[in-house]
């Protein structure tokens, strides 16, 4: 970035420029103020400030129940936080107009650096002080042998530096080399390493989408053919659900293992799918999917995010029909998986639909992987599967199902229970084959339990392009700090003598173009080994 | 994966007796920074005084007792003192490390899976970061500023963070804990060292625009050149590192978490605190800014770092909660 900072704008002259002039004027002015260091560290320092909101206080995308609370628990301070975009800090109209300027003055910073880099690598490693001694590195020698063979182990010794070697007169040689310009070209790469990972970050949040997908593990499908397969989906600013990259696949099996105390330590799901090719040949590939072993397809990754249960129930009625659900239930400890849920049964063969709202069956309650009873009182204590119960209440009468309002399928319609149309008919703890008898005989039984996975789907097709520039940045970033810049000069004078004994006083000096220290030891060696006759070394 | 309970056991006796070292170090090299010869602009200011003053009478011999007087340890012994500090200081690194290495013994794992494994390892790596930092320069004298904090980081992670050994949960089951913890406890510990050094920078700085400022402790600190160059070269190495462990991260979530970068809440703090050292490194370029401003840029950086440690792991709630303190 310049380091200089904008000179003064007005000349002090009765001249007035033309108003165009004034213009450019203003325009040039506002470039270099903004390109400037300066503002370059003032903005990267409001970039820091602008981004702790979002770690002080709860994010929509993150936690938007979490959101909402803080926002009810706050009153009219969570209010306003939230017209100013506190809670979305990340994509917040400040937040966007901090990384913009940083971005212009990024560029504008980048791009006559880049000319002046071009110009430096193709520039000649400059002339040899007339003074060495002055050097903050400096040493002098005489030595046997002519100025040639002198020149000549210099060479040698400086294999690999830039090297120019000059006359001048009396016979004298120079030699000046410069080493490091990684220093400055990793620099220039980390910038642009920088821009490359902002832009594709950006172009993902516009082509990106995610969403996730509860599939029972007893081999149900899902496949991503629109929005509408998914119970949540986040699309991306240009995604609109129709061109979705078509997958399907079927998860055959949850498992879990628990350490003693109940502390989880692997979660696995067998599954299958098809993707591409796959599709039209009808052809499903094995995949075993764990934590950290995301499925990848063509431009999708499928997650394993969560896991759950779905209790199974049969309901007998009197006359001897029957009909089993298996609904999911929600876990509401994320530590034991105590969870909850509504299954909700409708009495098959019933076609008038008075008679079939008065007689609809809801089992609602807790769920225990591991149950645990205080008197009557079902907890769960740990999250694997050991003898589980469930703690139901058995509701008759009519679900609210025909209404057409939406309803929950972890819970019955509470307006409906208020109303009286839904009753509570039996209350019971049940274990895996045990049932509760209701009033009109019909049979209620708890037949065991399933599990379901949670999937998350994921489609970002610019992050292998922000990993590229992330790596060049890092590679950048490496170079432009401990490479070091220096350099060497060694001037060679011949010393008049007797014709036959050849004698040269050389003297090396040596500057370090950065401020990192470290140089002298190599300075050290380079002129010991050219002035203390190791030849060649 | 089954614990060994008796490994874990003898890595909290090493753990507890590195501490104790430590203080013990602590101890030595406060004596040696308060009374010894380091002080040496004290030192130099003393023996100009005499030579202007008294003019004839033998000035070396004048020196340390002149030092001495202000003080109840002659500077020789302080000397002596500090060095045995400094013994003491490698003895505390190596059970330091015994510690650690011993926890992974008893897990089977890299023994970084939890806030107080995590802890050790940072403070460890900030003490054999040290250890370089003073055969380089020579700055002995200030291991007291360095262990000080060191001591009560591992005091307070002894005491209230301990967790008993156990294997992580599943997210963390993967090389990638190896490599992306790694480089954020190499990095946190280096950036133990510049943040102490731009505090001293700091103090030192002042002392040195107004002599009347901290009159006493200024100048028993090295020259504000030393200090910077300290806390510049530190950081330069911490901070590609830090770099690269936020990069593995990002690619560690990518495949645990389903997205590179979520704006998790120690993910948010380590951007910005890498935005503060990135401000740090271009401030030193910067005229007008070099300095103390940028010692203070520095100093923020690690406060961020310690920040990110404590507040984000035991107070916000997100995915990198793996603390395991409850």
């Amino acid at each position: 970035m310049t380091t200089t900072e904008a000179p003064p704008a007005q000349p002090r002259k009765p001249y007035r420029p033309s108003p165009l002039k004034r213009v450019l004027a203003f325009l040039r002015n506002t470039w270099r103020g903004l390109t400037s260091m300066r503002t370059a560290l003032i903005l990267l320092f409001l970039l820091a400030l602008a981004a702790m909101p979002g770690a002080l206080l709860p994010q929509r995308v993150l936690n938007a129940t979490k959101t909402d609370e803080y926002i009810a628990a706050h009153g009219w301070w969570g209010e306003l936080l939230d017209r100013l975009q506190f809670f979305e800090v990340y994509s917040s109209v400040w937040f966007s107009a901090i990384y913009l300027l940083l971005m212009v003055s990024l560029i504008g910073c980048l791009t006559p650096r880049s000319f002046e880099f071009v110009k430096q690598m193709r520039a000649k490693p400059v002339l040899t002080p007339r003074n060495l001694a002055r050097m903050p590195h400096h040493r002098k020698a005489e030595l046997d042998g002519g100025v040639d063979d002198v020149l000549a182990t210099v060479r040698t010794r400086l294999r690999g530096w830039r090297r120019v070697e000059r006359e001048e007169p009396g016979g004298v040689r120079t030699v000046s080399a410069e080493r490091g310009y990684l220093r400055e070209t990793g620099n220039v790469i980390f910038h642009f390493g920088i821009l490359g990972v902002i832009v594709f970050f950006a172009l993902g949040k516009m082509y990106s989408y995610e969403g996730d997908v509860l599939v029972q593990a007893d081999g149900s499908s899902f496949c991503n053919s629109g929005i509408y397969a998914y119970d949540n989906f986040r699309p991306g600013l240009s995604i609109d659900g129709t061109s979705l990259t078509p997958f399907c696949l079927k998860v055959d099996g949850f498992k879990a293992g628990y350490t003693a105390d109940g502390q989880p330590e692997h979660y696995e799901s067998d599954i299958q799918y098809q993707a591409g090719a796959d599709l039209d040949s009808g052809t499903w590939r094995p995949y075993h999917l764990e934590v950290n072993e995301p499925l990848r397809t063509d431009g999708d990754r499928v997650y394993l995010i969560n896991h759950g249960y779905t209790p199974a129930f049969t309901v007998t009625y009197p006359d001897g029909k029957s009909r089993t659900m298996s609904t999911q239930w929600r876990p509401v400890n994320p530590q034991t998986y105590l969870s909850e849920g509504a299954t909700k049964f409708d009495e098959p063969g019933i076609g008038d639909s008075a008679q079939r709202r008065s007689r609809q069956i809801a089992v609602t309650g807790l769920f225990a992987p591991t149950p645990f009873l205080h008197g009557n009182v079902l907890t769960s204590i740990a999250p694997g599967l050991k003898d589980p119960k469930v703690a139901v209440d058995v509701l008759r009468g009519d679900l609210g199902l025909d209404t057409g309002k939406p309803q929950s399928i972890y819970e019955v319609d509470q307006q409906m229970v208020d109303d009286g149309r839904l009753k509570k008919v039996a209350r019971e703890n049940l274990a895996v084959g045990q049932s509760i008898a209701l009033d009109d005989g019909t049979k209620i039984r708890f037949d065991g339990v399933k599990q379901w996975v949670m999937l998350q789907v994921s489609h970002d097709p610019t992050q292998v392009y922000v990993l590229v520039f992330a790596v060049a940045m890092l590679l950048g970033l490496a170079a432009s700090l401990l490479v070091k810049r220096r350099r060497v000069w060694v001037r060679v004078t011949p010393v008049d003598g007797a014709e036959d004994v050849r004698r040269t006083v050389v003297e090396v000096g040596g500057l370090a173009r950065t401020d990192q220290a470290g140089y002298g030891e190599e300075f050290t060696r380079i002129a010991r080994d050219l002035l203390d006759g190791k030849n060649g070394n | 994966m089954p614990i060994n309970e008796n490994l874990s056991r003898f890595s909290d006796y090493a753990y507890t007796t590195a501490v104790a070292i430590y203080v013990l170090a602590l101890i030595f090299l406060l004596i040696e920074q308060s009374f010894g010869v380091r002080g040496r602009q004290a030192a130099e200011r003393a023996k100009t005084r005499e030579l202007a003053g008294a003019g004839g009478p033998p000035v070396v011999e004048e020196v340390p007792s002149k030092v001495a007087n202000t003080g109840l340890i002659p500077p020789a012994r302080a000397a002596r003192i500090g060095r045995m500090g400094a013994a003491l200081v490698v003895l505390g690194v190596l059970l330091h490390l015994s510690a650690l290495v011993l926890r992974g013994l008893a897990v089977s794992r890299a023994p970084w899976g939890n806030m107080y494994e995590y802890i050790m390892a940072v403070t460890f790596v900030a003490m054999a970061a040290w250890l370089v930092v003073i055969k380089k320069f020579d700055v002995r004298h200030l291991s007291g500023f360095v262990l000080l904090p060191v001591v009560i980081l591992m005091f307070i992670n002894g005491t209230m963070l301990y967790t008993t050994a156990a294997p992580v949960q599943p997210a963390l089951q993967s090389y990638w804990l190896v490599i992306h913890v790694s480089a954020a406890i190499l990095a946190s510990g280096v950036f133990l060292i510049p943040g102490v050094a731009s505090v001293l920078f700091l103090f030192r700085s002042a002392y040195e625009r107004d002599n009347a400022k901290f009159a006493k402790f200024g100048p028993k600190l090295p020259s504000s050149d030393v200090l910077d160059r300290v806390a510049y070269r530190t950081t330069v190495l911490a901070f590609p590192v830090f770099t690269f462990g936020v990069l593995c991260g990002a690619v560690w979530a990518e495949a645990a978490w389903g997205r590179f970068w979520g704006w998790d809440p120690k993910e948010t703090v380590a951007f910005i605190a890498w935005v503060v050292y990135a401000a740090y490194l271009h401030s030193r370029a910067t005229a007008g800014w070099r300095g103390t401003r940028a010692a203070v840029i520095n100093t923020i950086g690690f406060a961020l770092t310690v920040f990110n440690l404590f507040f984000v792991n035991l107070v916000t709630a997100g995915l990198h909660s793996y603390a395991g303190v409850n």
